[in-house]
């Protein structure tokens, strides 16, 4: 600063970018301190969406819990029933049919592609592209009914069970995901005449909201925000679970950790998915949806009337829960915002004794004043769009 | 004398029921319409008088009677005088401005020179920069005058980007004048009847960075720092309601219609048709008796002239709801690194066509 | 043997903090001593063999009714060995406090306070230890297990 500016009487101005404000969706206090525009220090508060999930969790039974899972990542709830479910069942130490992996795969990605649209319209709608927005709501709207067709929820689905599914493919389900995964790709090319290559919107995130890889991993990044550092850290690769480890996909990485790259990386990611949804539409097996072991999963109405085993422990698992035997294990997916991992206890009964998520988003909100300080307050913008934070993920 | 009077109310007249009573609500229904057309949706359709829809154009009665009858509220601790008058200080120089842009030429009518512009003035351009030099007041008054600690950045923004994008838009003009040397716009409207004297094909570079300057000045996106919705919520003037929060608004829309006037005027013929110049629209229409060929070819000019404008406005409302916004510095970049000396250049080089001539 | 070479370079480094370790489900775990715990944090992240450079995730489980009370739970990940591995120690309710691990993984930071905000387990030499989910002015520790799930708290607001 030249020496007539450091004789101006100037103080710095602390502004609230409080939990009600258009940017600062998921409900975040920023506490900034500025010197004209320019952040000098940020202030992260969360916990405005806290709604105490891991209490709750102990006081119902194993099988309780699964709606509540689909309001952790309120935008891709399928990954988180899923992800729950994958837990309860490995500490348990069953194991699904095939056919069962196949639909949750199918599942899984149709949630990670409707987040990734619906964080990328976010994206494109803060920072003034509000036809970007529409073009993918409607991609996403087309998504969601292909969700509502398998079970009956757009949004809060609900879906699968602890060594299940509620319920099998619907019939004619391939046949419209052929036709939306048409409109779908012709809208992601429209955003992407829209936005890739515009010159506005690259000099809005080119070079912002840069984190290193290093620091990436020191912050505990994991997800499309690591994979824009350069790290190809994926779950899906590096501990397959269900039937990755016999699709063919790639993965996506970015070169300098910027928000263009995390935007590059997240839109690569949909079509990948999309490859993956149709590979396993094909070479989807036939057979049973459900585990048949009664004791952990409810069999069908017929069986339950024939055979008095199922009878028994459909009784008992309605009312006292499942029973997996004592234990604790960490089980992992790849959520859209990176690692989704659930740390289960259990002491034998049928509630959960301890049942705690690892939120993927709450590492990125705490590097935020990291990646920002030194920047503009329109740079916070972007920055906060492209971590993806999800409120009722990062607060539970 | 008392011809001269009439026909100063008349235009005047003319020029304010178009204006606000036509385009200003009008604009409002476009934003709407053409945002949705975009986006592929409907758009607003629900207004309705007696179970009659009509595409959505009961809407902007709606809305103003929605603004009427809206709690004026001034926030606590504000400066009660800047805060109330910020909103008339916006727009009025848009509609004054109106003032000197030319809508057709000189006819004859009933025995007295009729001049379709409200006030030929010899510097009608000057007239223009300075009321639009007056309209950043509004915007910087209504920021510092809410007590909000994001009005007051938001009206920062504003006040910075205006005034650099005036002086460049300033910069910029100096080409049209050179080419057509008069400042006055019913001259320079007047040298349009050939098509290859359009400015648009004597001052290209002119063109695209005025009409791009002008969107910095009105502050629409991708301009719209000062009232960038998701950073600023909604910049200078967050806690205006009411009347004095659609004044602000229609202040924006009139120098939309402001512009394309302004553009249409000095770059593509005013209210030409290519080739068709005043006196033969007169002599085509002769069928009609002298007056009704007047009346007629006015028509006609008027017709020509506002089509170019609502042509102007469509394509500023196609570039809002396309393009994203720029960051407050990459504006102030782009208005003085890179606009500054691209005009200069253009001045430069229109000198030395001029001078080879 | 190779899934547990975390374990074992534990144990012959360290043999006398470890409490107990186990590979329940494959998870490799050990219960380690919490005066020990930033040495043995330090060696897990920096040994060129084992190298865990993602703290993962760090949470607290209550058993109440045995002694120690507390259980501070650390899951660690090496990308570069593609390895998982759980560290845990426990905390008594009377000593409710456990070296911060911030210095070693930053990412710790935030984890760590959640502990402290729904636990009550003080982390000592931690930057800014203050309550991270809940208000400032709650009473308690809610996840604890004698905290009832209905239990109200006193208005808060305004003071005029």
């Amino acid at each position: 600063m030249s020496d007539s500016a450091k004789d101006l009487h100037s103080e710095y101005m602390v502004i609230n970018m409080g939990p009600s404000h258009p940017v600062t969706h998921g409900t975040v206090k920023f506490l900034l301190t500025l010197e004209g525009e320019t952040i000098i220090d940020m202030k992260v508060d969360i916990g405005y969406l806290h709604r105490g999930f891991e209490k709750m969790c102990e006081n119902g039974t194993w099988e309780q819990v699964m709606p509540y899972t689909d309001r952790l990542n309120y935008v891709s709830p399928l990954i988180n029933n899923v992800g729950y479910a994958l837990a309860v069942e490995k500490l348990i130490g069953i194991d699904v049919p095939e056919r069962c992996k196949y639909i949750r795969v199918i599942a899984s990605e149709l949630a990670r592609i409707s987040d990734h649209y619906t964080n990328i319209a976010a994206s494109g709608l803060e920072l003034g592209a509000f036809t970007a927005f529409l073009y993918f709501v409607e991609a996403r709207e087309l998504l969601w009914d292909l969700i509502e067709m398998l079970c009956g929820a757009r949004v809060t689905a609900n879906y699968v069970r602890i060594g299940g599914l509620k319920n099998d493919l619907p019939d004619g389900f391939k046949a419209k995901t052929r036709e939306v995964f048409k409109t779908c790709r012709e809208l992601w090319a429209d955003v992407d005449h829209l936005l890739t290559k515009n010159r506005i919107f690259i000099d809005r995130v080119r070079n912002v909201g840069i984190m290193p890889p290093e620091d990436a991993i020191a912050w505990g990044f994991t997800g499309p925000c690591l994979r824009a550092c350069g790290i190809p850290y994926d779950v899906r690769k590096f501990h397959p679970y269900l039937v990755y480890d016999q699709m063919d996909f790639e993965v996506p990485v970015g070169e300098k950790g910027d928000n263009f790259d995390r935007y590059l990386v997240r839109m690569e990611e949909i079509n990948q998915s999309m490859r993956i949804v149709e590979q396993a539409l094909e070479n989807i097996p036939s057979g049973p949806v459900n585990v048949n072991m009664p004791e952990y999963r409810w069999q069908s109405k017929d069986d339950i009337g024939n055979r008095i085993e199922s009878l028994i422990f459909h009784f008992k698992t309605v009312t006292e829960g499942i029973k997996p035997p004592p234990g604790e294990i960490y089980s992992a997916v790849e959520g859209a915002n990176g690692e989704l991992g659930f740390y289960l206890v259990s002491d034998g009964s049928g509630k959960p004794y301890k049942c705690r998520v690892r939120p993927p988003c709450f590492p990125l909100t705490a590097a935020m004043p990291k990646m920002v300080k030194g920047g503009f307050i329109a740079d916070i913008v972007p920055t906060f769009d492209m971590i993806n934070m999800i409120g009722g993920e990062c607060d539970r | 004398m008392v011809a001269d009077l009439i026909e100063s109310v008349v235009k005047i007249l003319f020029i304010f029921s178009v204006n606000i009573g036509f385009f200003s609500p009008i604009l409002g229904w476009v934003e709407r319409k053409q945002s949705a057309l975009m986006q592929d949706r409907v758009g607003a359709n629900r207004a309705d008088v007696f179970g009659f829809t009509l595409i959505g154009l009961f809407h902007p009665i709606a809305d103003a009677i929605k603004v009427l009858t809206k709690e004026d509220f001034i926030p606590e601790g504000a400066d009660r005088l800047f805060h109330t008058i910020a909103p008339f200080i916006s727009l009025t120089p848009a509609i004054i401005a109106f003032a000197v842009i030319p809508f057709g030429g000189q006819y004859e009518l009933f025995g007295h020179r009729v001049n379709l512009i409200i006030a030929d003035l010899d510097v009608g351009i000057l007239f223009i920069f300075a009321f639009a030099s007056l309209a950043s007041f509004g915007a910087v008054l209504g920021g510092w005058a809410s007590n909000n600690n994001w009005s007051f950045l938001g009206g920062l923004r504003a006040s910075a980007q205006m005034l650099s994008y005036e002086v460049v838009m300033g910069l910029n003009i100096i080409g049209v004048i050179m080419v057509y040397g008069t400042l006055s716009l019913s001259e320079i409207g007047a040298m349009q009847v050939n098509l290859f004297n359009w400015g648009i094909f004597l001052q290209p570079i002119g063109f695209v960075l005025f009409f791009t300057c002008a969107i910095a000045e009105n502050k629409r996106a991708p301009f719209d720092v000062a009232e960038a919705e998701s950073e600023l919520v909604a910049g200078y003037f967050t806690e205006y309601s009411g009347m004095k929060f659609v004044m602000f608004w229609m202040g924006e829309f009139l120098e939309i219609v402001t512009i394309s006037g302004l553009v249409t005027t000095m770059f593509f013929g005013a209210w030409h048709l290519p080739f068709v110049s005043d006196q033969m629209l007169v002599d085509f229409f002769g069928f009609a008796g002298p007056n009704g060929a007047s009346i007629l070819a006015i028509l006609v000019n008027i017709a020509t002239f506002f089509a170019k404008v609502i042509f102007f406005i469509w394509l500023q409302m196609t570039i809002r709801w396309t393009l994203p916004r720029f960051r407050y510095d990459q504006v102030m970049r782009l208005g003085w690194k890179m606009f500054l000396p691209i005009a200069l250049i253009n001045i430069f080089i229109t000198g030395l066509v001029l001078l080879a001539k | 043997m190779e899934a547990n070479v975390t374990i074992n370079k534990l144990n012959t480094r360290f043999s006398e903090s470890i409490v107990e370790t186990h590979s329940y489900r494959g998870d490799d775990t050990a219960i380690v001593r919490k005066e020990d715990l930033l040495e043995i944090c330090t060696f897990l992240r920096d040994d060129k063999e084992l190298l865990y450079n993602f703290m993962m995730d760090l949470t607290a489980v209550d058993y109440l009714g045995r002694e120690p009370r507390f259980e501070v739970v650390y899951h660690l990940y090496s990308l570069a060995f593609n390895r998982r591995f759980r560290i845990k120690t426990r905390v008594s309710e009377s000593d409710c406090c456990v070296d911060s691990i911030v210095p070693i993984w930053v990412s710790a930071n935030w984890f760590e306070r959640e502990a402290y905000d729904l636990y009550g387990i003080i982390f000592k030499g931690h930057p800014e230890l203050r309550r991270i989910l809940l208000y400032e002015g709650f009473q308690g520790h809610p996840l604890r297990k004698d905290y009832p799930i209905n239990k109200r708290q006193p208005q808060i607001g305004p003071t005029n």
